[in-house]
């Protein structure tokens, strides 16, 4: 507010914004996320989760074991054909809006296990929004990922009709 | 006077199952006659060895050679404190060897994971179904001859 403005209305009383921005504030802010936790990653992802690293603060603290009541999905460590079912049916039971992490080499590319058993990459089963590389990640590495995310979510077009997400 | 060794007392009892042996730094291996394991193994385990401990069941793959695998054995004596690896070929026409599975109860699913990745019978097995590998795998991941990037995949991927 400069000093010529001050005290005039309507400065002050309310401020202005898109809705569509407004709503994507609103949900980078409150990101659900269900940990699919396969493999060694998931320390890592605890270390990001609890307190010294605290995901809480960037508004995405609140962890949900059911698909149904989540929107952010980390898939954390090697996924194997045998269980790529699963993981598709996961991401099939999510409600829309939802967002996939893909956290770690081997959900990156596969990493090390070029073989018989191991998926190169979950963006072979399901479509992914962010992807964290690292063997396993650094913490900060996740949580700058997680910035990133928040960046597209709140660039992107946010369908308030939970409209099924174009792919 | 002085204990005879387990591989002495095996040489005795089953001169014609035994087919080498060796030992070196407490490492004592015995390499058998594939008929023979089933009787030598009930002889190790009641017998004056007490291994009454099945620590591992595994294959190995030597591709090119006469008798292509080699099935491995780990024995532990839980009361002598001491270890012992039995070995047995199989030729790759004939992959039959008995099972285990009445004398050592874990050997049932060590025995699936070998014939899951290996393709090994096993003669006596209750339930001989794959343990890794899901239903509708084709071949045996780890024989040499399996391709190195050949997948499989459940659902149909993406690309």
């Amino acid at each position: 507010m400069t000093e010529e403005t001050k005290g005039r209305p309507p400065s002050g009383r309310f401020i202005t914004t898109q809705f569509n921005s407004l709503l994507g504030w609103a949900r980078k802010f409150s990101l659900f996320h269900y940990p699919f936790v396969t493999a060694c990653c998931g320390m890592e992802y605890m270390a990001a989760a609890c307190a010294h690293f605290d995901i809480d603060r960037f508004g995405a603290g609140w962890t949900r074991f059911s698909p149904r009541q989540s929107d952010m999905l980390l898939v954390v460590g090697t996924i194997t054909h045998k269980e790529a079912p699963v993981l598709r049916t996961v991401y099939e039971q999510m409600t829309e809006p939802k967002w996939v992490v893909a956290f770690g080499t081997c959900t990156v590319s596969g990493g090390i296990y070029g073989n018989y058993a191991v998926v190169q990459g979950i963006d072979k089963i399901i479509p992914v929004d962010v992807y964290i590389p690292g063997c396993p990640p650094r913490p900060e590495t996740v949580l700058d990922g997680l910035l990133k995310l928040q960046e597209k979510i709140q660039r992107q077009d946010q369908d308030w009709r939970w409209k099924k997400k174009r792919s | 006077m002085e204990e005879k060794t387990i591989l002495e007392l095996l040489r005795e009892q089953f001169p014609a199952g035994l087919k080498e042996t060796s030992a070196l730094l407490g490492d004592e291996v015995a390499v058998i006659d594939k008929e023979a394991l089933l009787q030598i193994a009930a002889f190790l385990k009641n017998g004056p060895g007490e291994f009454t401990m099945l620590l591992d069941l595994t294959c190995v793959d030597y591709p090119g050679d006469e008798s292509r695998f080699e099935m491995v054995y780990h024995l532990f004596s839980l009361t002598r404190n001491r270890r012992l690896r039995i070995k047995a070929r199989l030729s790759e026409g004939d992959l039959r060897i008995a099972s285990l599975t009445s004398l050592w109860k874990n050997a049932n699913w060590l025995e699936r994971e070998v014939y899951d990745l290996f393709g090994v019978h096993f003669d006596g097995h209750p339930d001989l179904r794959r343990l890794l590998m899901y239903d509708g795998f084709e071949g045996h991941p780890l024989r040499k001859d399996y391709p190195l990037r050949r997948e499989q995949p459940l659902i149909p991927l993406k690309e």
